[in-house]
């Protein structure tokens, strides 16, 4: 059975549905706290989402510098994989394993709403059982989630195929305004590799029959079916690593 | 000696920033039509144990750069008080 830790910090509030969801993927998936410095043995690791150190400074600022984070941060960069969800997105964001940052959201307000996805990239560790074109309904819930970028990086994250989910209308269509004034409708990205994945979405609240909602299943159950060769496909289709 | 030192963070050029833009409208509905260009950031006082005030300076932008201010997002600007 794959081995899936559940990092949880001070503050978060998703660790449960978390723990809950990828269990029920058929994972053997525990708890591990922020204050531990080891990942016992896992083979993925999540980042759920919640309000760490009460988002003090900036949301994930606090977080990223946890006694359990240069595990994460070795972890990933060997190429482990590894899924922040909402708050998780942000420390990613802050610890650098992923590019830009998730500010207040355009309007200011905090947004919590089902919104729905487009998914944009199949060939990562979290969205392996999608296909390019799926639409997905599940909650948003954020006061910090517009996503920004230099424009360079933006280009990069587009040209190379690393925007994973884009938020798009209920019916599939145009946004018809925006959800939190990401750039381009930015709701999850990954690294190079697809190894690493952000998204603010829940795909934690949207992954059992009895709240009526599984779109968010893919995400766990995409653990099972991860080869890590997401790189190696990328090179060769000539779309960068 | 410790430093008392100010640091100031704001929103980089470029970056919409919604809190400066609704501050900016209310100071225009009450008369304040001379307002503009409002950003909103935050500012951070510490005191830095340090040889000079140079010296406190640059310890104060290392932590800038690893903590207090997101380089994705923010400029900072830290003054130490004489």
């Amino acid at each position: 059975m794959k081995r899936v830790a559940v990092v949880r910090f001070p503050g978060s509030n998703c660790d449960f549905d978390t723990l809950h969801s990828a269990q029920r993927a058929g994972t053997d998936a525990y708890f591990v706290w922020h204050r531990e410095s080891d990942l016992k043995g896992a083979d993925f690791v999540l980042l759920p989402g919640g309000f760490s150190y009460g988002d003090y400074l900036r949301s994930g600022a606090i977080a990223r510098f946890s006694p359990i984070m240069p595990a994460v941060q070795r972890f990933a960069q060997a190429g482990g994989p590894v899924l922040g969800i909402c708050n998780g997105f942000q420390i990613l964001c802050e610890a650098g394993l992923l590019p830009g940052a998730l500010v207040r959201n355009s309007r200011l307000s905090f947004v919590s709403r089902p919104v729905a996805l487009r998914v944009e990239q199949t060939d990562t560790a979290f969205t392996n059982r999608y296909r390019k074109g799926d639409l997905l309904r599940m909650p948003v819930a954020h006061g910090d989630g517009r996503f920004v970028a230099d424009d360079r990086t933006l280009k990069e994250l587009e040209a190379t195929g690393r925007v994973v989910v884009r938020y798009v209308g209920l019916d599939g269509g145009a946004l018809p305004e925006p959800i939190n004034g990401s750039l381009d409708d930015i709701a999850g990205i990954s690294n190079g590799d697809g190894n690493i994945v952000g998204l603010m979405p829940h795909p934690d609240r949207a992954a059992d029959p009895a709240i009526g909602n599984t779109d968010g299943v893919g995400f766990f159950t995409s653990m099972l079916h991860w080869t890590g060769t997401a790189s190696a496909v990328r090179t060769a289709r000539g779309v960068g690593a | 000696m410790p430093y008392k030192v100010h640091v100031r963070i704001v929103p980089r050029a470029g970056l919409l920033d919604p809190q400066g833009q609704a501050v900016e409208h209310a100071l225009g509905a009450l008369g304040f039509a001379e307002a503009s260009n409002v950003r909103i950031g935050k500012a951070i006082e510490l005191a830095i144990e340090a040889k000079s005030p140079a010296d406190a300076k640059a310890r104060a932008s290392v932590m800038c750069d690893k903590l207090l201010a997101n380089p994705v997002t923010e400029d900072y600007l830290v003054e130490v008080e004489s």
